[in-house]
C-alpha cells in the first residue's frame, strides 16, 4: 500500500516539472534490437484492402440497387459483431475493429447473389468468423479463407437461393437474368453471344460490370483498380492474380468448346468471381504460402482447379472451391518451398 | 557492375542530426571505467592493482588466450577500483577505474614515428596486436587475427557503408581523417599481400565518396558508391555486392578470399603502426531525437555515457531507450553508467516517438519478413518455432544459425513481432543443448 502511494507521488512530481529530467531516477526500456520499426500495422493493411474493395462495392449499390447495400451492411456488421463477441467471450484482446473482420464480411457479401435474404448473409458471416476464423485461433491461424468458407457453407445449405439470379433493376434486365457462366453451362457459347448481341458487347459489359452475377464480382475494371492499388502499396504480390488469371485464360483457350485452342480466354478471365477471387481472396496472406515461389504454385493450382470445375464440373463457377482446396495444401507448399539460404552449399 | 543482395529495407537514415558536425574533442572526464572485455574472445586479466599510477597508453590488462586483445589506460592517473561494473553488451564486466590526474601523460615511448613500409609483415601484426586494435564497426573482432587469415586472400574490403541509421562516425572520419585511412588501408594491403581493394560507401554519403576517391587517386584502391539499402554494411552483403562472392553458410569472408575491415579500424591501424598509439579513443556519434545537441565526438575509452550525454547538452525530451550502437543492431542500456568501449560506434537516446514499438500480435503470414531477409530465411517461421520452444527444428530445417540478426524482419513486421529476440533465444538454447552433449 505504502509503496503504491510512493509511486503515485513520484509521477506527480515528474508531471509538475516535465522539463527537468532527473537522470538518476530515469528508467529506460530494455529490449532486443532493432529499436526502430516501420509504421505499417495489421489494421493499416486491412483498411487498405477495404479501401481497394470500395470502388467495386459502391458500383454494386448503383447497379443492383438497395438490396446490395443492405447485404453488405449486414455482412460487415454481423462479421464484426461475431468477432467482437467471440473475443469478449474468450476474454481475449478485442481486435474486432482492426478491419480484418470487416474485410471478411464485405468480401462474403460481395461474393453472394444480390438477392440473397439478409439473414442468410448473417449466417454466412457467423460461419466465416466463428467457425472458419476464431475457432482456429483467430487472425493468423485460420487455414481457410473465412469469407469463402462462409460462401461454401451457404452454397450447400441453400443451393437454390445461392444460384437464383433474379432481375433486380432495369439495367440488369437489359442483359439477362442469369449469370454469363450459367448461360454458358446450360445453353452454350453461341446463345451466350446471342444474348449479349455480339462478342464486343459482351466483353464491354463484363469489363464495365453491367452483367448479372454476385454482388461485387461484376465490374472487372473497378476490381482491377483496387487490385493494382494493393500491388502498388506492396500489400499483395502481383504474381498471385497474374498467375491465377493467366492460368485460367490459357487453359480455357486450349480446352475450347469445339476442339483445342478454340476457347474464349477473355470471357473466362472476366467471368464469375475470378477477378474478385484472384485479387482479393487468393491474396489473403493468412491462408496462402508465404514465399513468392509458393504463391505462384498456389495461384497456378487455383487457376487450374477453377477451369476444371468450370469446364468439367457440375457447378458453373469454381473460384471459391479452387481457392479453398489450395488453402488446404498451403502448409504443405510452405514446408517444401523455402527460399534458398544465402551461402547455402550446392 | 555492382551486384545486388536480396532483401533489405529502407529505414529513414536520420543522419541529418550529426552529418555536418565536425568531430569534437570534449574535456577529459574525471575518471574512466575500462572493462576487461571489449572484444570477441577471452576477457583480459588486470596487470595493475588499486593504488597503481598509470599513464596514457600503458597496457593495463592482458590475456594468454589466442582470441583476445590487450587493454590500455586511456588517461593518466591512479587506479582507484577494480570491480564488476555495468557494461554495454554484457550487463556486468570486471573493470579498472582510473582517476584522472589531469596531466594526460603518455607512457614512455609513445608517440613515436615509424616508417611503416620498412617493417616486416610479422612486425606489423605484432604492433597491431599490441595496440589492442579490434573491429570498430561494433563486432570488435581482434584485428590482428582477422589480418592473419589461414586461407588465400586476394581482396581487401573497407567497410564504409555505415548503413545503420543515425550513425555518422565513419562518415566524419572519411571527411576528416582521409590521410590516416589511406595509410591504414595501404598497411593492411601490405600485410595481406593483396593488390585489390574496395572501399564501399553507401550513396547517401556522396561527399565521403568524392573525398575518398580523391584520397585514393593513383592507387589500386577502388572507391565504390553502393545503393543505400540496409544492411548494406553487413559483411556478407558487402562482399556479395562488391565481388559477387557468396560467403558459404557458416563460413568466414576468408573462405571466399576476402578480408573486411571497418573504415574506423583502418584509422586505428594507421595510428598503431605509424605513431605507436594504441586504441584508447574512438569517434562516436551521440545522437537521437532526445539528445539536445547531437555531436560526433572523439572519446577516450572508459568515458561514461552520462558524461557524454551531459556534454551534448543532456536530454531534450524523455528518452525511452538509450542505445549503444545503431538503432538496428545496437544494445539497449539500462543505465547511463556504462562506459564507452572500443566497439561503441554510437550512443543514441531515442524518445517514445521513435521507439514506440506497439504491441506484439500473432503472425499474419504477410511474408514481408521473407522479402526483407537478406539471408534468404523465413523469419516468421523462426519466430514461431522460437515461441514454441522448437529450437532444433529451427536450426535443422529453417537455417537458424544463418541469421545475422540485422533486424530487417522486425523492422518491416506489421504484427510488431520481436523476431530477432526469438531467434537470439533459439540460438542460445541450441548452443546450451549442444554444450550439454
Amino acid at each position: 500500500m505504502s509503496s503504491e502511494t510512493k509511486v503515485v507521488q513520484e509521477s506527480k512530481v515528474q508531471n509538475i516539472q516535465p522539463k527537468e529530467i532527473q537522470v538518476q531516477d530515469q528508467k529506460f526500456t530494455v529490449s532486443a534490437s532493432p529499436h526502430i520499426r516501420c509504421n505499417e500495422s495489421i489494421s493499416k493493411i486491412m483498411w487498405n484492402v477495404n479501401l481497394a474493395l470500395a470502388p467495386a462495392a459502391i458500383f454494386s449499390i448503383f447497379y443492383f440497387g438497395f438490396p446490395a447495400l443492405i447485404n453488405m451492411i449486414v455482412g460487415i456488421v454481423s462479421a464484426v459483431a461475431c468477432e467482437y463477441l467471440v473475443q469478449k467471450f474468450r476474454k481475449m484482446k478485442i481486435t474486432a475493429f482492426d478491419g480484418s473482420a470487416f474485410i471478411t464480411g464485405l468480401l462474403l457479401s460481395m461474393s453472394l447473389p444480390p438477392t440473397l435474404p439478409p439473414y442468410m448473409v448473417a449466417i454466412g458471416s457467423f460461419i466465416a468468423i466463428v467457425i472458419a476464423k476464431q475457432s482456429m485461433g483467430g487472425l493468423g491461424f485460420n487455414i481457410f479463407n473465412p469469407a469463402h468458407i462462409g460462401r461454401a457453407a451457404l452454397m450447400v445449405s441453400w443451393p437454390v437461393a445461392m444460384t437464383t439470379w433474379t432481375k433486380l433493376t432495369e439495367s440488369v434486365d437489359a442483359v439477362s437474368s442469369a449469370t454469363p457462366l450459367n448461360i454458358l453451362k446450360h445453353q452454350g457459347y453461341t446463345s451466350l453471344i446471342e444474348i449479349f448481341g455480339s462478342n464486343t458487347a459482351m466483353y464491354k459489359a463484363m469489363f464495365i460490370g453491367t452483367r448479372n452475377g454476385s454482388l461485387g464480382e461484376t465490374s472487372t475494371v473497378l476490381l482491377l483498380i483496387g487490385g493494382i492499388y494493393l500491388i502498388y502499396k506492396g500489400y499483395i504480390n502481383w504474381h498471385v492474380p497474374v498467375c491465377m488469371i493467366g492460368t485460367v485464360g490459357i487453359l480455357t483457350w486450349i480446352f475450347g468448346p469445339t476442339g483445342l485452342f478454340t476457347g474464349d480466354p477473355l470471357f473466362h478471365m472476366m467471368a464469375g468471381g475470378l477477378i474478385l477471387g484472384a485479387f482479393f481472396m487468393a491474396t489473403d496472406m493468412v491462408t496462402i504460402p508465404i514465399t513468392t515461389k509458393g504463391q505462384i504454385i498456389f495461384a497456378v493450382g487455383a487457376g487450374a482447379i477453377t477451369v476444371l470445375i468450370r469446364l468439367k464440373g457440375g457447378y458453373p463457377e469454381g473460384v471459391c472451391y479452387s481457392i479453398l482446396l489450395m488453402n488446404a495444401v498451403t502448409p504443405l507448399i510452405d514446408r517444401f518451398v523455402k527460399p534458398k539460404n544465402f551461402g547455402a552449399r550446392g | 557492375m555492382l551486384k545486388r543482395f536480396l532483401g533489405g529495407i529502407h529505414p529513414k537514415d536520420s543522419k541529418v542530426y550529426t552529418m555536418d558536425k565536425t568531430i569534437e574533442i570534449p574535456p577529459l572526464p574525471s575518471q574512466v571505467v575500462i572493462p576487461m572485455s571489449q572484444h570477441i574472445g577471452a576477457p583480459c586479466t588486470p596487470l595493475v592493482k588499486v593504488g597503481d599510477k598509470v599513464k596514457k597508453g600503458q597496457v593495463i590488462a592482458e590475456s594468454d588466450a589466442f582470441m583476445h586483445s590487450p587493454v590500455h589506460a586511456s588517461i593518466s592517473g591512479e587506479v582507484i577500483k577494480i570491480a564488476e561494473m555495468p557494461h554495454a553488451s554484457r550487463v556486468n564486466c570486471l573493470s579498472i577505474v582510473i582517476k584522472n590526474d589531469g596531466l594526460d601523460e603518455w607512457v614512455q615511448g609513445i608517440p613515436l614515428h615509424r616508417e611503416w613500409d620498412q617493417l616486416e609483415t610479422a612486425e606489423i601484426l605484432d604492433i597491431i596486436k599490441g595496440a589492442g586494435a579490434v573491429g570498430m564497426g561494433g563486432a570488435t573482432f581482434p584485428t590482428h587475427i582477422k589480418l592473419s587469415p589461414n586461407k588465400n586472400v586476394d581482396v581487401f574490403i573497407v567497410n564504409a557503408a555505415e548503413c545503420e541509421p543515425y550513425l555518422t562516425a565513419d562518415y566524419r572520419m572519411m571527411l576528416e581523417y582521409a590521410d590516416r585511412i589511406v595509410t591504414g588501408v595501404k598497411i593492411v594491403m601490405k600485410v595481406l599481400g593483396v593488390s585489390k581493394c574496395f572501399v564501399g560507401i553507401e550513396d547517401n554519403k556522396p561527399e565521403a565518396v568524392s573525398v575518398m576517391k580523391d584520397a585514393f587517386k593513383g592507387t589500386s584502391v577502388e572507391v565504390v558508391s553502393l545503393p543505400t539499402k540496409y544492411p548494406q554494411g553487413a559483411e556478407k552483403m558487402l562482399i556479395k555486392v562488391l565481388t559477387n562472392r557468396e560467403v558459404p553458410s557458416g563460413g568466414l569472408p576468408m573462405d571466399v578470399g576476402v578480408v573486411v575491415q571497418n573504415v574506423g579500424t583502418t584509422v586505428s591501424i594507421c595510428d598503431a603502426v605509424v605513431s605507436g598509439i594504441p586504441l584508447i579513443e574512438r569517434v562516436t556519434t551521440v545522437s537521437g531525437d532526445a539528445i539536445k545537441d547531437p555531436k560526433n565526438l572523439l572519446l577516450r575509452i572508459g568515458t561514461s555515457y552520462e558524461y557524454v550525454i551531459d556534454y551534448c547538452g543532456g536530454f531534450s525530451k524523455t528518452p525511452e531507450k538509450i542505445i549503444s550502437g545503431g538503432p538496428m543492431m545496437g544494445m539497449a542500456q539500462f543505465t547511463l553508467d556504462v562506459p564507452v568501449i572500443k566497439g561503441t560506434s554510437g550512443i543514441l537516446a531515442l524518445s517514445s516517438d521513435v521507439v514506440n514499438s506497439g504491441e506484439e500480435s500473432p503472425c499474419i503470414r504477410c511474408g514481408r519478413c521473407v522479402k526483407a531477409c537478406p539471408m534468404g530465411l523465413v523469419p516468421s517461421m523462426l519466430s514461431i518455432l522460437g515461441e514454441r520452444n522448437r529450437f532444433k527444428e529451427a536450426k535443422e530445417e529453417y537455417g537458424l544459425f544463418n541469421c545475422i540478426e540485422c533486424g530487417s524482419c522486425v523492422y518491416t513486421c506489421p504484427a510488431k513481432r520481436n523476431i530477432v529476440q526469438y531467434i537470439k533465444y533459439s540460438k542460445a538454447q541450441n548452443l546450451a543443448q549442444s554444450a550439454k552433449k
